[in-house]
């Protein structure tokens, strides 16, 4: 595999986590911690919204974000042609 | 039939079903013992790492802490799921590349240094000690609870039965079982869930009981009336900064602890690993967000049943009197007015150094007259939701499927330590494949039988291990596996630095604040949540010291180049 190539790969796998991870921070440490309060003037059914996302929503997502990495990861490697 | 002896039956035929499967599993190989023999498909390894991950106290405790805590408890929610996160996008793929069978193996040659393997195979046994004996204590706990089993006889034969599949099995045997240990937890963890949240809400998925039916709300409105805060407010244990921290220490202490690390090296490919971390996280967050509901329900439910009820009128009810008779749950009545009140504070003081409440010396500061220990939470609900007496023999084989499965996860990880790292990479490398596998067995059953001494007697001071375990995987092994993989100019010097000064600093934080009263210098943090800082420091400390010592050699940064790469997964085990 050349050099260029390999590299071209890394990046998009970079961006890829680099974009998932913010999601990540925002909707556990943002959403969850540092807005709780804001967040809570709002409801989200019938529960706080900050509340629910340190309860239920962050957990939810968080099983979504693994999901959306490993199916774009598998098109990433296929179009470099680095898959399995 | 009886709750004992619908126990008796699920129980045995659990453990039968655990030996059954590591008879069945036995292996000949080195690579089927510490690995599985790279076989396991990604949902079955999911499975597995959330069997492994959700320990006797996810099940048991976990529920009830939160419903205490309210809002504070997302540290274990939050805590507990993310670093799932970072181990799928950070760390699995590229170790399942790399291939070989533990931590310290790629530790070591990583950072081409026996001092770095000698650090990281210590780094892991602790941590995966301190972490065994609240499994093993939790396993003599549950015999006791629902069979009468004297509590150290319940851990020789949890511990027996694990190392039967253990020695026999290895890694193969254990990631099976774990597969049927998952099942029969999960299964005993929901159905008295969803009888709870149809009882109370009428609506029978509790995750959407707890969004959408009215009781997060009732159950703020009673809090509040009887001069609690309201149980969705926040930071009223800890303060932002504090949640902020020990949210982060377990996130990134998950993604460093090596009995969660090494299942990815059990599946067939990089693509593999990838899917199975999301699997895994699946499983855990169905029980994961449906402890939450529980706890809202639980709270809810014990105030209603018991707050301005006669003491008489509340002993009529099979659970109460039943649990208390275990000492879980006690009674004072401080104003003599024969009603139960449930208040701000403690009913009794506590005996010395304990979370045991102290029966003949009631806290007349407070008005509260009951005492709740957080475990009757969980281990009451299908008694609250009157289920049959197979749901609550089901939960009682659910929490021992908990704990011996988290129990032999990370057994394994001791005994790898101990046959694979320490004998074969650095006392006898020329050791052949049987005397290996002779080696991996003895070591399995001689940590088997360490810690289930260490269980019968453990050390007083087991809370502040678990802290200890998360804060030691964040501050070295996290930074100098992430580092080892994303900056290919970390050396190691700066690494081995890096992992010490993370350690020492980390260990002298929480050691110091915990037993010799040193004040909480560092911002006020709590001992659980410094880990995070260790882990900062380590990740400054790391980055310096490489970009001031040579550059790592040729191969070390080809086999950097190669683990960025999922091609040829299958075939790099050995190179």
């Amino acid at each position: 595999m050349d050099k260029a190539k390999a590299d071209a790969y890394w990046k998009a796998n970079i961006t890829l986590i680099r974009n998932l991870l913010i999601v990540w921070a925002v909707v556990s440490y943002g959403f969850g911690i540092l807005l709780v309060n804001v967040l809570n003037n709002i409801k989200f059914g019938s529960v706080p919204l900050g509340f629910w996302f340190a309860h239920q929503g962050s957990i939810i997502i968080f099983v979504i974000l693994i999901f959306i990495y490993v199916s774009q990861m598998n098109k990433i490697d296929q179009q470099f042609d680095v898959h399995e | 039939m009886s709750v004992e002896l619908w126990t008796w039956i699920i129980v045995l035929l659990t453990f039968g079903l655990y030996v059954g499967i590591g008879i069945w599993a036995r292996v000949r190989e080195t690579e089927g013992f510490y690995v599985a023999g790279r076989g396991v498909p990604p949902i079955a390894n999911g499975m597995a790492t959330a069997a492994d991950w959700m320990s006797a106290a996810s099940f048991i405790s976990m529920a009830g802490l939160i419903s205490t805590l309210g809002y504070d408890g997302t540290i274990y929610l939050m805590g507990w799921t993310g670093g799932y996160v970072l181990l799928a996008l950070l760390l699995a793929p590229y170790l399942r590349k790399f291939g070989k069978f533990t931590v310290p193996d790629f530790v070591g040659d990583r950072y081409y240094s026996q001092t770095a393997r000698v650090v990281a195979v210590v780094a892991a046994v602790f941590v995966s000690f301190t972490y065994v004996i609240p499994q093993l204590v939790g396993v003599g706990t549950v015999f006791a609870r629902y069979l009468g089993v004297p509590s150290v006889t319940g851990l020789w034969v949890g511990v027996a039965v694990t190392a039967l599949f253990a020695v026999l099995g290895g890694m193969k045997g254990i990631t099976w079982t774990q597969v049927a240990q998952y099942t029969v937890l999960i299964i005993a963890y929901l159905i008295p869930a969803v009888a709870i949240a149809s009882i109370l809400t009428g609506n029978p998925i509790p995750q959407l009981a707890l969004t959408f039916s009215d009781i997060t709300a009732r159950l703020n409105q009673l809090q509040v009336d009887l001069g609690f805060t309201q149980y969705t407010q926040p930071f009223q244990r800890f303060d932002m900064l504090n949640i902020l921290l020990i949210t982060a220490c377990l996130m990134f202490g998950t993604a460093g602890l090596p009995h969660v690390i090494i299942r990815f090296y059990t599946v067939p490919t990089v693509k593999d690993a990838r899917a199975s971390a999301g699997w895994a996280l699946l499983f855990i967050a169905l029980l994961y967000t449906t402890a939450p509901a529980i706890s809202v329900f639980a709270r809810y439910n014990l105030i209603n049943t018991l707050h301005g009820k006669t003491f008489e009128e509340v002993r009529q009810i099979d659970w109460v009197a039943k649990w208390e008779k275990t000492g879980l749950l006690r009674f004072v009545d401080k104003d003599n007015n024969g009603t139960i009140t449930i208040a701000k504070g403690n009913a009794f003081k506590f005996i010395p150094g304990t979370t045991r409440p102290d029966v003949n010396n009631p806290d007349t500061t407070s008005a509260n007259e009951v005492f709740i220990n957080n475990d009757i939470i969980v281990l009451s609900t299908p008694e609250v939701a009157k289920l049959a007496p197979l749901i609550i023999a089901l939960v009682a084989a659910g929490g021992l499927a908990a704990a011996l499965s988290t129990a032999s996860g990370l057994l394994i990880v001791i005994s790898s330590a101990l046959s694979h790292d320490l004998y074969y990479r650095i006392i006898n490398p020329r050791a052949s494949e049987g005397q290996r596998l002779l080696v991996a067995r003895v070591g399995i059953l001689l940590a088997v039988l360490i810690a289930g001494y260490f269980g019968q007697n453990p050390p007083g001071f087991i809370a502040q291990l678990v802290a200890f375990a998360f804060g030691l995987a964040a501050s070295s092994f996290f930074p100098a596996i992430l580092l080892g993989i994303f900056d290919k100019r970390t050396t190691r010097e700066g690494a081995i630095t890096g992992m010490i000064v993370g350690l020492v600093f980390t260990a002298f934080y929480i050691i110091g604040t915990s037993y010799f009263g040193m004040p909480r210098w560092f911002l006020g943090v709590s001992p659980e949540g410094i880990g995070t800082v260790g882990m900062l420091l380590n990740f400054v400390i790391t980055y310096f010291v490489s970009r001031m010592t040579p550059e790592p050699p040729k191969e070390v940064q080809d086999l950097v180049e190669s683990v960025r790469i999922p091609r040829g997964a299958k075939d790099a085990h050995y190179h």
